[in-house]
């Protein structure tokens, strides 16, 4: 046994935390809409997002009935087509995933689970919401504009996302978009300094960072990455906005519009481009590290084994997050760039698997001989660790310059992102609510109703997108209305789009299972007790299940181990909780991890 | 985009650095124990909002370094025009400085414990705000009259939007400053206002760095100085 190993290395912050002086609510008002309480917050910001999520699936219905059955749905013109995509794909990178990781998890997660009463800035963290709801009700208002909402790709690249000819451009669609965008970042960075500064400052005594569950370590990461990454998104919004409005010409190049010359010269459409993939290329990560730290988690509760290569898996994430401020412009190969750039872009693209490969690697050493139990948290994780390893596998080759060049703007590159930041963050996302929705509510989800929905998604997605890298390698081109009547097309390729079509409705229609099923436990399900999955992390250590204003009552927790201490040798039971003082192992294992 | 991975450079050594004293390299699984007698633990614990100003003025950094960027990219266009400054920016410069100064001697005042002076130096130094404030509206209005106005080059739309942006931070500044007044004339003991005449202070001195920069891009000197950089690297 090692107690207390302290060198003079051990640097370790914030030994003990003031109680934080919260803020108590004296009405349903103040409880439960304009809270303060992290948790509630995390509710909010939760069904929001999944609300918006939902819109975003029909947006896909819609779309996929067009490219499987073209011409058969008279009201999917091609301006609405490009609106469904658009849209689609702006709600689910930015307003689903981001909110979901970040102000859901992160609001839930942060405090529990580093034995805080709440974040540090409470009052912010709960203007952060608000702000957020606003930028989703602005993106929502422009399906009820005139002209629609924009249909620019989501993207949103100049000069044709504010051109005459493009759904929303000369219209309110865009400026409506950019204006979300704004507003969206505005609240996101008041949400994100609540995430870091809370981790930072607020950890409870005894919780070192290496001692924090990787969840957090996810979490913490994305937000730092997500504060200086969306400002990108936020100067290029700035721009476009008044080039649209004042007529400046930032992006907008000298061109004629049908058939009449601009009264615009010499900007630099590749400009916005390089603004937007400096946001947008970490936001791939902003969206996968705290799915990555969540499946670990997930990985180590329920194969009740230790993670293994606790130390890697941190090192990883750090060096993923770094890397990921280097290979934006793997994004515009097709863009025009001098040669050498590509070289250097594919390169470092290429090193970022290293890190990644390290956590794959990783995860499957956790299993390895573990006592795996097949719930669907379990489940859910298992199927993202395949996914991603799909779809990363795919990124290798389009990280590639060469390989790349054929394969842009091809079906391929709807298979490969949605692989790798659709299914497989998602799929964690599943996997997370069903993990900590017995916290959340005191309940547990339906275990038949979750399994359907885990298979039905799983194998679903599969069916889905799959088949898309072989239509794309066909040279099936995306953000095309209507392939129907092209020469080069095959009829195989037809049926295909009609079979993806059906699996996605079906899939689409499996989430209401979900959505069911998330409504019919509050009051059904089973009764969870505090710590239903057995696990060692503070959040399932709180006096009370679902935890009040405060979480931990009187006194904050005291944190004894890391939080990977299952089926210790020698403990009596097969996990030690991570404020439990002694019994300990029975000797110190050296050189493992 | 030389400068934003110039300054994510710098943050990437300061968190280095931070994190290279965070026990990354400890083996967690090995550890038990409460973790009290810590060697380095500061006497005095940083507060949350400290933290939490350093962190927003890295995202403020981050949103200038790419402005800075777009502009630099955008600069080498053939249609690129430098714009003249207007002769009253360097007063409002000064003005800017003084402001910054104020408020450093508020930090002084309130850690002395002198209640008057704190106050004349936050009232000073809000004063000179306004008035740098109210100065680049006039370098607006002169430029447009010069006809220098919006949409004429892209050069005068970056110094409207960046003048524009810088503004609107010193603005919000402004309101915290009123709070802080305000709580300056309540508060019986200066003890409690420390913290947020700091916060002030570090958020003026940043924003003053912020527009010592911006002046010296627009005035050509950060370009000369990349310069002769360049050529003594090569």
């Amino acid at each position: 046994m090692v107690d207390v190993p302290l060198g003079s290395t051990a640097g370790v912050a914030a030994p003990d935390v003031e109680d934080v002086e919260l803020y108590h609510p004296h009405s349903w008002v103040t409880k439960y809409v304009f809270s303060q309480d992290a948790k509630v917050i995390a509710i909010q910001y939760s069904f929001v997002a999944l609300s918006v999520g939902l819109i975003a699936l029909v947006l896909s219905w819609l779309m996929r009935l067009q490219l499987g059955f073209p011409g058969v749905f008279s009201f999917i013109d091609a301006n609405a087509y490009y609106q469904f995509i658009t849209m689609h794909g702006m709600m689910m990178v930015v307003y689903v995933l981001t909110a979901l990781f970040l102000g859901g998890f992160g609001n839930y997660l942060i405090p529990l689970m580093i034995g805080a009463r709440d974040m540090v800035f409470p009052y912010v963290n709960m203007l952060s919401f608000w702000i957020y709801l606003l930028a989703v009700l602005i993106l929502v208002a422009s399906f009820f504009v005139p002209g629609g909402p924009t249909g620019a790709g989501w993207t949103l690249y100049p000069p044709q996302a504010i051109t005459t000819g493009t759904p929303g451009g000369q219209d309110w669609g865009i400026i409506l978009m950019l204006v979300s965008l704004m507003v969206f970042i505005i609240g996101f960075t008041m949400g994100g300094l609540n995430y870091v500064v809370t981790v930072l400052q607020a950890r409870a005594r005894g919780m070192t960072l290496m001692r924090m569950p990787l969840t957090v370590w996810g979490i913490f990461t994305a937000s730092f990455m997500a504060l200086l990454a969306f400002p990108a998104l936020f100067v290029g919004a700035v721009m476009m906005l008044f080039d649209r409005v004042l007529g400046t010409s930032f992006f907008m190049p000298a061109m004629v519009e049908m058939g009449q010359p601009l009264d615009r010269n010499g900007g630099s459409p590749l400009l916005f481009q390089h603004l937007f993939w400096f946001f947008g290329h970490p936001e791939v990560y902003i969206v996968a590290l705290p799915a990555f730290g969540i499946v670990s988690d997930l990985i180590s509760t329920h194969a009740r084994r230790n993670i293994f290569g606790y130390r890697m898996m941190v090192w990883a994430l750090l060096a993923i997050g770094a890397l990921s401020f280097i290979v934006w412009a793997h994004h515009m190969y097709v863009s025009g760039m001098n040669p050498y750039f590509g070289f250097f872009f594919a390169t470092t693209t290429l090193i970022i698997a290293i890190p990644t490969a390290i956590k794959v690697y990783n995860w499957i050493l956790t299993l390895w001989r573990g006592n795996i139990h097949l719930n669907v948290p379990m489940l859910f994780a298992l199927a993202f660790i395949v996914t991603f390893v799909n779809g990363g596998l795919t990124g290798l080759f389009l990280g590639n310059v060469v390989v790349d060049v054929p394969l842009s703007d091809t079906m391929f590159v709807v298979a490969h992102f949605h692989m790798v930041m659709g299914v497989a963050p998602i799929l964690v996302i599943f996997g997370a609510i069903y993990h900590w929705y017995p916290k959340v509510t005191g309940r547990m989800l339906n275990d038949g109703l979750g399994k359907l929905h885990f298979w039905v998604t799983f194998l679903g997605a599969y069916a889905i997108f799959f088949p898309m890298h072989y239509l794309g390698l066909m040279g099936i081109p995306r953000r095309y209305h209507d392939i129907a009547d092209m020469a080069f097309v095959p009829p195989s390729a037809h049926t295909l789009n009609a079979f993806i079509t059906i699996v996605a409705l079906i899939v689409g229609a499996a989430q209401l299972a979900f959505v069911f099923n998330l409504f019919w436990s509050l009051r059904h399900g089973k009764e969870a007790g505090g710590n239903p999955w057995r696990a060692t992390t503070l959040e399932w250590q709180t006096p009370e299940t679902p935890p009040p204003h405060g979480n931990w009552g009187k006194h904050l927790p005291v944190v004894h181990r890391w939080a990977y201490d299952y089926s210790v040798p020698g403990a009596d039971q097969d996990f030690l909780a991570q404020n439990q003082p002694g019994p300990t192992r029975a000797a110190p294992e050296a050189g493992h991890g | 985009m030389g400068s934003i991975l110039f300054f994510l450079s710098v943050l990437a050594i300061i968190a280095t650095w931070w994190l290279s004293r965070q026990g990354l390299a400890s083996k967690p699984w090995l550890e038990q124990g409460e973790m009290v007698a810590l060697p380095n633990i500061p006497d005095e614990p940083v507060a949350p909002a400290t933290i939490g100003l350093w962190v927003f003025l890295a995202v403020v950094g981050s949103f200038f370094a790419l402005f800075i960027s777009a502009y630099t990219m955008r600069m080498q266009l053939p249609d690129w025009r430098t714009l003249p400054l207007p002769p009253i920016l360097w007063l409002n410069t000064i003005m800017l400085v003084l402001s910054s100064i104020a408020l450093h001697g508020a930090m002084v005042a309130v850690r002395r414990g002198e209640k008057t002076e704190l106050k004349v130096s936050l009232i000073a130094a809000g004063v000179a705000a306004l008035a740098f404030l109210s100065g680049q509206l006039v370098a607006w209005q002169q430029l447009a009259d010069e006809g220098h106005g919006l949409t004429v080059n892209p050069a005068n739309d970056f110094f409207y939007v960046l003048t524009g942006a810088h503004g609107l931070h010193l603005l919000g500044g402004l309101v915290a400053l009123a709070r802080t007044i305000d709580k300056a004339w309540r508060a019986p003991a200066t003890e409690r206002l420390r913290l947020p005449v700091e916060l002030c202070a570090t958020y003026w001195h940043f924003l003053l760095l912020l527009w010592l920069v911006l002046l010296s891009i627009w005035a050509g000197w950060a370009g000369d100085f990349i310069d002769i950089c360049r050529q003594l690297l090569t």
